[in-house]
């Protein structure tokens, strides 16, 4: 009895010891970073590039996944605009990294008007639409905010700003503030590849 | 007389004395296990005030952590139960956050550059102190 309770207690020494180490292998990111990372909830949208958006698709890349629309005047463009230039950054590493942009629009962002919209910034980049309830079972697993708002005969969404890091397993390992530099990123995803 | 020599000691001390050394430059906000049952029954819990004030070199990560047993929307980041968010600063600015918690649906952080000179000593201690005795903006979370 006594040298199975110093098994257990021996097996749980080891298991914390393990977790601190893994823990401590983990680069130091400029992004907001969860601790422990979960799974990145799962993506089952129509894609930009055509066919089904999946997360599952891109295992050995890190992915930047953000959450925006189309007729956004500022936050979405400024966010797009430094995401590519973090890509152009990272040069042969940049192959490495998929940007994923989850539209808040559904009724006005098709799959084809998103192509051509983040096809302006990078042309690898891939835009996810569905139906509202797809997009707010996204946002929820996510904890992202969209707000419809009335803008004259229109109108506009309220929305999170913040950039998903999700690494090459697929766990979701940070979240980048509204703002941060095109170095930031790239800083970040080098960290995540080398892994 | 009396008054104004104690009154110049303490700007003076204010200005000049070194800042407080600090063993983490992180600033913990926590859930405490049982925050949704409270909530549920009706109380009102203030955790994450709606305006937070950090200090380049002083206080500079912001550290949210869940110790709940369901999912909490903190601040920006939904965390699931016994995670935490780290989330480091380097740059001085103003950052607002969409955040549920809060009825705006926003939060902002206000990110101070580093106290150098005797005036920004003076300015960061008097603001510690209105923080202290003046933010009561805490609104309830989650």
């Amino acid at each position: 009895m006594l040298a199975m309770k110093h098994r257990v207690a021996g097996s749980v020494v080891a298991l914390l010891f393990a977790m601190i180490a893994v823990a401590a292998d983990r680069p130091t990111l400029k992004a907001g970073v969860f601790e422990p990372p979960r799974a990145a909830p799962e993506l089952s949208l129509d894609a930009s590039s055509g066919g089904k958006l999946s997360l599952a698709n891109y295992r050995g890349k890190v992915i930047l996944m953000g959450f925006g629309f189309t007729s956004c005047p500022e936050v979405c463009p400024t966010t797009l605009a430094t995401l590519a230039q973090a890509r152009k950054r990272l040069g042969a590493q940049g192959e490495q990294l998929q940007v994923v942009y989850v539209t808040v629009d559904p009724e006005r962002d098709t799959a084809d008007r998103m192509k051509a919209y983040l096809g302006g910034f990078d042309p690898t980049f891939v835009g996810g639409t569905g139906t509202p309830a797809q997009l707010a079972a996204v946002r929820k697993n996510y904890g992202v905010m969209a707000e419809r708002k009335p803008l004259g005969n229109s109108y506009t969404v309220a929305h999170s700003s913040s950039v998903y890091l999700i690494d090459q397993e697929g766990l979701l390992r940070g979240m980048m503030p509204y703002g941060r530099l095109p170095d930031d990123f790239a800083h970040d995803v080098r960290a995540l590849l080398s892994e | 007389m009396i008054l104004a020599i104690a009154f110049v000691a303490v700007v003076s001390w204010a200005a000049l004395a070194p800042l407080p050394a600090r063993e983490s430059r992180e600033q913990p906000f926590v859930i405490p296990e049982g925050t949704w049952q409270r909530r549920m029954s009706g109380d009102q819990v203030d955790i994450l005030p709606q305006q937070i004030r950090l200090t380049l070199g002083i206080n500079d990560v912001l550290l949210l952590k869940n110790q709940d047993t369901v999912p909490q929307t903190f601040g920006p980041a939904l965390l699931m139960p016994g995670q935490s968010f780290r989330l480091p600063f380097e740059v001085a600015s103003e950052y607002q956050f969409a955040c549920t918690a809060h009825s705006s649906g926003q939060m902002t952080i206000i990110v101070d550059p580093l106290p150098a000179s005797p005036w920004g000593r003076l300015r960061w201690r008097a603001l510690q102190l209105a923080e202290a005795f003046g933010n009561k903006s805490h609104e309830p979370t989650g």
